[in-house]
């Protein structure tokens, strides 16, 4: 059955998005997809030096990374997101990559700290300078280690890319 | 599982630090090479031919008793000093409260000193980093291995003529490299936005 | 019936554990040997974490290693700090005021309690119980709040210096803390309702991981890993440094050596801690807080505030009599506001110059003058202000910037010799071996970092155990694996 959509009452809330009341959205495939990736997160339990000790005060009850969705998961079969916390020494670089290999599409990186980012003030024979050298980041969260506030700042940086992405979902991609 | 609160904790007092190297000096006078102040302990140069015989002496003593080492580690005394490395071993005894540090000559060519593990089971792992990083064999180790890098990496990183931003990115570990390639090889396979 | 034999042949099973695994406390690899549930043989891997740190403090002065240390054991930084900074104070020869010992004594126990915190809700994580983690983040946070008070850092502080700490403290700070250090112990009951008796965390915590005293001090435990066993060793006591001379505390100690023995010790120390603090706040004496070696410590930054922080807006003007275009203020200009060739006098554009003062700094000739309040004039105006004389504090700042550089660039020169300093962190005994050759570079930084040790004793401890209880080994004997690897 085909509906005549000039004739029925639909609600324009946004651009792309209508509502037909009183349960009936319509919207763009890519718009449902993006938002429904967006607020789910699950980034893998994996700590690496320092930042990894902020990012479980960030876990903890008073920062709260529940809220936006971001829940940690063991393992990076079941996870969608990696938080690079600290120092890739040059010992640690394959496994870091092994993990990422290990998350399913579609996946997202953030390099936390200066070390991730840059190599920090390590430059030194064992510190891989910047975890961009093999691994593809969508977010770099800069402090020596950030500060909560500034992982949430970059995780919601994260959402917002995620949803500018177009036919992430589609087989052809 | 009962908890005993110590407050004022007594000791023995033992021995003092002179006596103790006159005491070295007596059992092995053809070890010490030179007996020198440090700002917070006598440290006593030996040869590294017996220091397990040393160590043995100091641990057992029961004047001494040296139960618990504090340190042990190497330093590299390049165009400095000859022989070129020292092993270092920061000794203290929990029952009397004394210190004292040994310092064990070892030559540069064929590097190579017996292991303390059979006295104190803690060098273990010390004498691994040690012959990671310096290079020096601990003969009658159980098992010494590289602990901090990979097993195949080359060169000593403590050593001094080491660079400290280390190998050139064409020598590195061919571990690291291996990763790089890998990222370059799955690029194409990454989603572009 | 051989072959039979072979094919139903008991093995061992190999499990991989690490270095991604929730419960390894950072990236320690364990290769496990399995004979069903029972632990046959454990091989560590560690180094996952190797930074070279101690190649790298060979490379900086004795100033700039300090941030260091804060990333090896980057739960109790503050310690850590301490550590190095009561080594190398030592090397120096120079003493601490009596104000900055006891503020020092003061954060080293927060840094305490905020460690065994987390150590307490990582290791009740990994048993099973949820609930405690969420409870001593809770208080964590308000630990970690008060450092930022203080220093502006949360977790990396960097706030004790050679010679003293960073800045004073404020009255206000002292009662939040004051309010923290009450509110505190009513806080540790609330840990322990939740697990002290609780018959899981009985079961899976008493008998586990035993370790005599003997075998403790022979594998070179410390802290309150190797109190668990009944050993009284504490630095704090044995060695007193800073003001724990001048405090009254007690060194729980554990009489079986098992996980619940440790894990009583470290709750026990906690309540010490808070009354180590709480003494601390109270006998806190005034005066100043760094102290008085110049040659040794870092030089107050206001002295220089004529100049890099004036209330009218300085000119920089280069003599073109003097200046000699060695090209040093050249290299030294962040927005490179000064141009000129070689061996022929610069100049300043004004319109770009930031008056940052690092051309100042630098200049060898004295070529560079400043014009105070000189912002905006042409540069025959200068040209003609510059001859003028200074204002005295002006000239005193100015004597004050260079030396303070030259003093930064080359480092405190310390005093031929070695020594090895041990303090006690929350793990155990932190040791500091330096080798001194007279320059301002360490010529040889060693770190004996207690997490080593303890990672070493792991195979000892798990032997013979199921499975599960590695889990419980690893918490109880509360390693970091930035300082196990360094």
């Amino acid at each position: 059955m085909l509906i005549d959509t000039s004739t029925i009452g639909l609600i324009q809330v946004e651009e792309d998005t209508k509502i037909l009341p009183p349960n009936v959205i319509i919207t763009t495939f890519d718009k449902i997809v993006n938002w429904s990736r967006l607020s789910s997160i699950w980034p893998t339990t994996f700590g690496l030096a320092c930042c990894a000790i902020e990012m479980m005060a960030v876990g903890a009850a008073h920062y709260d990374f529940d809220r936006f969705g971001i829940i940690f998961r063991g393992s990076p079969r079941q996870s969608d997101c990696l938080i690079v916390a600290g120092t890739v020494t040059k010992k640690m670089a394959p496994v870091v990559r092994r993990v990422y290999d290990q998350i399913p599409e579609p996946r997202y990186v953030v390099a936390m700290g200066s070390c991730a980012c840059t190599g920090g003030i390590f430059r030194t024979y064992n510190t891989v300078q910047g975890c961009g050298s093999f691994l593809p980041v969508d977010v770099y969260v800069p402090g020596c280690p950030p500060r909560p506030e500034t992982l949430l700042e970059g995780m919601m940086l994260l959402q917002e890319k995620i949803r500018k992405e177009q036919a992430r979902w589609s087989p052809w991609r | 599982m009962a908890i005993v609160l110590r407050k004022v904790l007594s000791y023995e007092k033992g021995l003092e630090p002179p006596e103790i190297v006159e005491r070295i000096k007596e059992k092995f006078p053809e070890e010490v090479i030179e007996v020198t102040e440090s700002k917070d302990r006598i440290s006593v140069t030996v040869k590294s031919g017996r220091i397990i015989d040393i160590c043995r002496y100091l641990h057992d003593d029961p004047f001494l008793l040296f139960d618990h080492l504090q340190d042990l580690t190497a330093v590299d005394y390049l165009k400095k000093k000859e022989p070129r490395f020292e092993v270092i071993y920061n000794l203290y005894s929990i029952r009397y409260r004394n210190k004292i540090r040994l310092k064990a000559q070892v030559p540069e060519e064929n590097p190579r000193i017996r292991s303390a593990v059979p006295l104190w089971a803690g060098a273990n792992w010390h004498e691994r980093e040690c012959f990671d990083m310096f290079g020096i064999v601990f003969k009658g180790h159980p098992d010494l291995r590289r602990i901090l890098l990979p097993e195949d990496w080359e060169g000593h990183p403590l050593r001094k003529d080491y660079p400290l931003k280390g190998p050139e990115p064409e020598n590195d570990w061919p571990g690291y490299i291996e990763v790089l390639n890998k990222a370059k090889e799955l690029k194409e396979f990454e989603w572009e936005g | 019936m051989d072959q039979v034999e072979k094919i139903f042949e008991t093995r061992e099973l190999n499990v991989n554990m690490g270095p991604q695994h929730p419960a390894t406390h950072g990236v320690l690899r364990l290769v496990l040997d399995l004979d069903g549930e029972t632990v046959v043989n454990v091989t560590p891997y560690v180094g996952y974490l190797h930074r070279g740190i101690e190649k790298l403090g060979e490379s900086l002065s004795y100033f700039q290693a300090l941030p260091l240390t804060d990333r090896m054991d980057y739960v109790s930084a503050m310690s850590n700090n301490i550590g190095y900074v009561v080594a190398v104070e030592k090397l120096f020869g120079i003493e601490a005021p009596e104000r900055a010992k006891f503020i020092r004594t003061m954060v080293g126990e927060m840094s305490r309690i905020s460690n065994h915190l987390l150590w307490l809700a990582t290791h009740a994580l990994d048993i099973g119980a949820m609930t405690v983690f969420l409870y001593c983040f809770r208080e964590r946070e308000w630990i970690l709040e008060l450092f930022e008070k203080i220093c502006g850092a949360r977790l990396t502080v960097t706030y004790p210096r050679i010679g003293g700490v960073r800045n004073d403290i404020t009255q206000e700070f002292l009662e939040s803390l004051w309010k923290f250090t009450e509110e505190f112990p009513s806080r540790i009951l609330e840990y322990e309702t939740l697990i002290d008796q609780n018959r899981m965390w009985l079961k899976r915590t008493i008998g586990i991981g035993v370790i005599s005293a003997e075998e403790a001090v022979n594998w070179g435990l410390t802290g309150p890993t190797l109190r668990g066993s009944g050993v009284p060793y504490d630095v704090r006591k044995f060695t007193p440094y800073d003001a724990y001379d001048r405090v009254e505390f007690d060194v729980p100690v554990g009489t079986e050596g098992d996980t619940y023995d440790r894990y009583r010790c470290r709750m026990i120390e906690m309540r010490q801690s808070n009354n180590i603090v709480r003494q601390c706040i109270e006998k806190l004496p005034p005066g100043p807080i760094m102290a008085d070696a110049p040659k040794f410590t870092l030089h107050p930054k206001d002295a220089m505030f004529p100049i890099t922080h004036p209330t009218k807006e300085h000119a920089f003007y280069i003599d073109e009599k003097v200046c000699k275009g060695c090209g040093m203020c050249l290299r030294a200009c962040p927005v490179k506001a000064i141009t000129g060739e070689k061996k022929k006098p610069h100049k300043i554009d004004q319109a770009i110059c930031l008056q940052c003062a690092n051309c100042l700094a630098v200049c060898k000739f004295k070529a560079l003058k400043i014009v105070p309040g000189g912002k905006g004039l042409s540069e025959d105006k200068l040209k003609e202000l510059a001859q003028a004389p200074l204002p005295e504090e002006i000239t005193k700042a100015k004597e004050h910037l260079v030396e303070h550089f030259t003093f930064i660039k080359r480092g405190p020169r310390a005093p031929e010799g070695d020594l090895y300093v041990a303090t006690e962190v929350p793990k155990g005994e932190l040791g500091f071996y330096f080798v001194s050759d007279g320059s301002g570079k360490p010529y040889r930084m060693r770190v004996r970092a207690p997490s080593f040790i303890h990672a070493g004793v792991l195979p000892r401890l798990c032997v013979g155990h199921l499975v599960a209880d590695v889990i419980a080994n690893i918490g109880t004997i509360d390693i970091v694996l930035g300082e196990c690897d360094r």
